[in-house]
């Protein structure tokens, strides 16, 4: 077991390090850093100009040096202007030749330094950290309404295969696979947020509920998500509670004359649950794509939005952090649902 | 001209829809009530023998449902039967009703040959034993007429693209301004917020979806398959290779994905025609190999079917490729491609980057799920059989695991085109990759979004129309497993 979690944490960081390069080599392309360089300084830069001001910043060595000092494997870039200012990648602002020395040489994610967002001229860890606080609160809330829900609509429409409860809560299972979050936040803000229809219930901003998350103002976003992630996993859950009812030990039971409820509840919702957990867990990486729509729609500022902004803006460093996160939650969460799968399935060991 | 109201002179229907509807509603909370708290109908043995199911309250609810539900679709039918002969005199719906005539009369014309030959049309047949299938082929068969007769413009009402003064968020059925004799009189979903028709650009916009979402899903296809067959029938270092490189782009977020590869920023470095000029190649070697393996013993047949087959794949590949003469055609170097003389077509910018990322997207998870297939059944006993008559291993990939997992692989290519559209949307969505006047649902939704709490009529129609084609092919595919699993 010990060897099987190393061996993947290997393969995680393998993975992270080529996603993050493919991040690099493109974010880094000359066009993408022509754009920066306009929107850092002023849009009507001249070629040279542009070029300069690329080279003050470091941004014109070589990809795998520049790649190395993301890493902090190689030492930062310098720039010494014409009055003896210097400026560099481990150096705050401008200062003299004597304090710059004392700086240390080497910065990157390996020293913990995740470098400066251009878009919002702050840190990098500062934002990310500050951001994926509000996602996860939200994400919180999406799991605790998806779970329960998705689960209870399972195995209701599987413990009767072919019954009208069955029928009905797949149609629903399926109909909300088939909405995808723009979809449904559409309809969601048009039905219960607009003067035309007239509703008001909720709000069509979650602004506001960065501070102050209420009911008003955090529904819609929370139901959005959950609504598109839940049909799948009701889906499987289905398919693994039919799987287990049609099994030897729950027809035994029924002869011994064990209540239907009993039935469900005691014999066969354990092991009707295995499956559906490990598509929970793979189903959280997908959310994120959720969250990113939503966080747009709904104006919530949280990961998702980071990631449009810091897309959008070619703010390189940000986005590779974003890409670190993301690629961490979608291998930590396979780990996770390998680990978990054999701890639930004593059948299943890992040689 | 007067404003349109949505039924027209068929106001009086409107009632008796309400309370049908009302009637369905009721129904089936019943019908869900009666099969939780009682218990189930049983048959009982009558003196003479026979066998009978008793009609309890359970059955009497099946019954409330089926006939409520035959009413309400019945009066629905209704409108827009009566729509396609009385036009805008039945109001919105009629006149929508009659300017999609021709989608009906082929949806009825394919539904009736269908079902006429439905015995000697395979898999394609069967559906039409299952309702769920049925409703699936239906709309998804809606939105593809649909699409077509638009790009022919045998639908449309206006240009969509060209604003019209005075129409800027006007409610649906408002009467178009300085309309002239031959003009389409009426805005018939409304006006959006620059002031084009949002009928016409809903009805494009399905173009875009039925042209790019299922030819997308088959270039995943035979890319997913190209490389998932070998990885999961040789296995070994080639599988864990290829493997590593799917699960390095599955674990990408598809935004940050799109974001990098759709900005006009990287197009201009020219990195969509590279990854297009790798991508197309697939399908080639794909056909190359299908046809080489099974003919390689015969080769007065199979030289002149390889040259052929494969000559006219390259020129397209060449032509689909190349645009202006070059492959690549950055500011700072040219790669040059097929001539423009010989250029069949050019596939606008927007357009190949737009297919290009979503079958880059798409192609592991087919790759996946069809390596995981060949690993499975490259155990059976044909393949080894094949395998003692001598047979070379592409062949056996080709030939014989590849038609035992079609079953699998049509119910996924179904969910797939379902997956394409949503992704088409969501680029849209973003603002990504096809121009901003571009009338695909996704940009419409988009543009649509930001008046929402005002005007809904700009952003829900094509928020409908996504999630019913999307609907019918979840529904089909369901349908086409159930009967699949059948036999």
């Amino acid at each position: 077991m010990g060897l099987f979690i190393l061996r993947r944490t290997g393969v995680m960081i393998l993975t992270a390090l080529c996603l993050t390069f493919i991040v690099f080599v493109l974010t880094n392309l000359y066009p993408n850093l022509e754009k920066l360089a306009k929107t850092q300084g002023n849009f009507r830069m001249s070629d040279e100009a542009v070029a300069s001001w690329l080279d003050k910043n470091g941004y014109i060595a070589p990809m795998p040096v520049k790649y190395g000092q993301w890493l902090g494997v190689v030492p930062g870039w310098t720039d010494t202007d014409d009055e003896g200012k210097v400026t560099g990648r481990c150096i705050a602002g401008a200062v003299t030749a004597e304090e710059a020395a004392k700086a240390p040489s080497l910065c990157g994610i390996i020293q913990g330094d995740w470098g400066q967002s251009t878009r919002f001229k702050k840190g990098v860890s500062e934002i990310v950290a500050e951001r994926l606080g509000n996602t996860g609160f939200l994400m919180m809330w999406v799991l605790i309404v998806m779970i329960p829900a998705a689960l209870t609509i399972g195995i209701l429409a599987g413990m009767r295969e072919g019954s009208a409860m069955d029928r009905s809560l797949s149609t629903v299972s399926i109909l909300t696979t088939a909405t995808p979050e723009y979809v449904s936040g559409v309809i969601f803000i048009a039905v219960f947020t607009s003067s035309t229809v007239g509703l008001k219930w909720f709000k069509g901003t979650a602004t506001s509920a960065m501070e102050n998350p209420t009911f008003e103002n955090f529904t819609l976003p929370v139901i959005t998500i959950a609504l598109y992630g839940m049909g799948y996993i009701a889906r499987m859950t289905r398919a693994s509670t039919t799987e287990v009812m049609t099994a030897q030990y729950i027809r035994t039971a029924r002869l011994k004359g064990v209540s239907f409820h009993n039935i469900v509840l005691k014999h066969a919702l354990r092991n009707a649950l295995i499956a559906p957990f490990t598509v929970i867990m793979l189903q959280i990486p997908w959310l994120l794509n959720g969250v990113v729509i939503v966080e747009t729609l709904f104006n919530y500022k949280g990961f998702g939005w980071v990631l449009v902004e810091a897309a959008s803006n070619n703010d390189i460093d940000l986005l590779l952090a974003v890409s670190v996160v993301s690629v961490v939650v979608v291998l930590l969460t396979q780990l996770i649902s390998d680990i978990g799968y054999v701890y639930l399935n004593p059948r299943i060991r890992i040689s | 001209m007067e404003p349109l109201t949505w039924t027209g002179s068929l106001a009086f229907l409107n009632p008796i829809l309400q309370i049908l509807l009302l009637l369905l509603a009721v129904a089936i909370l019943l019908w869900l009530a009666a099969s939780i708290l009682l218990p189930e109908t049983t048959a009982k043995t009558n003196a003479d023998g026979t066998m009978s199911l008793s009609a309890g309250p359970r059955g009497l609810a099946t019954a409330a449902v089926n006939f409520t539900f035959m009413g309400a679709a019945g009066v629905a039918a209704l409108y827009l039967v009566l729509g396609v002969f009385m036009g805008p005199a039945a109001g919105i719906t009629g006149a929508i009703s009659q300017q999609l005539a021709p989608v009906w009369i082929s949806l009825i014309l394919v539904f009736a040959a269908s079902i006429a030959f439905k015995r000697r049309l395979g898999l394609y047949g069967k559906l039409y034993d299952s309702p769920i299938g049925m409703i699936g082929f239906a709309l998804v068969m809606f939105w593809v007429f649909t699409g077509v007769y638009g790009a022919l413009d045998l639908i449309v009402t206006h240009d969509p693209l060209s604003q019209v003064s005075g129409m800027k968020n006007k409610v649906p059925g408002t009467p178009m301004r300085g309309a002239e004799e031959g003009d389409y009189q009426w805005y018939l979903l409304g006006g959006d917020n620059l002031a084009r028709d949002v009928f016409s650009r809903l009805v494009k916009g399905a173009w875009v979806v039925v042209q790019i979402a299922p030819l997308a899903a088959m270039f995943s296809f035979m890319v997913g398959i190209t490389l998932g067959l070998p990885a999961g029938y040789y296995g070994g270092r080639l599988d864990t290779l290829l493997s590593f490189l799917a699960n390095l782009i599955l674990a990408f977020p598809v935004i940050l994905l799109f974001y990098l590869l759709v900005t006009p920023e990287i197009v201009a470095a020219g990195v969509p025609n590279y990854m297009a000029t790798v991508l197309f190649i697939f399908p080639i070697i794909f056909i190359g190999v299908l046809l080489n393996s099974r003919y390689y013993t015969r080769p007065k047949l199979r030289n002149p079917l390889l040259t052929c087959v494969l000559g006219l794949a390259i020129w397209i590949y060449l032509s689909l490729v190349s645009t202006g003469g070059y492959l690549v055609e950055a500011p700072t170097y040219k790669i040059p491609g097929l001539p423009a003389f010989a250029d069949l077509f050019d596939i606008p910018g927007g357009i190949l980057v737009v297919f290009v990322s979503v079958v880059f997207v798409n192609a592991p998870t087919v790759f996946r799920i069809v390596r995981g297939l060949a690993m499975d059944i490259k155990t059976r006993d044909y393949v080894a059989a094949a395998q003692t008559r001598g047979e070379g291993p592409w062949y056996i990939m080709l030939w014989e695991i590849l038609p035992n997992a079609r079953g699998p692989l049509i119910v996924d290519f179904c969910l797939r085109i379902g997956y394409t559209t949503i992704l088409l949307g969501t680029l849209g969505f973003f603002g990504l990759g096809l121009p901003p006047e571009s009338p695909d649902w996704g940009s419409t939704i988009n543009d649509g979004r930001k008046l929402l709490s005002i005007y809904l009529h700009p952003a829900l129609p094509p928020a409908f129309a996504l999630l019913t084609l999307v609907l019918g092919l979840n529904l089909l595919a369901d349908g086409l497993r159930e009967e699949s699993l059948k036999d």
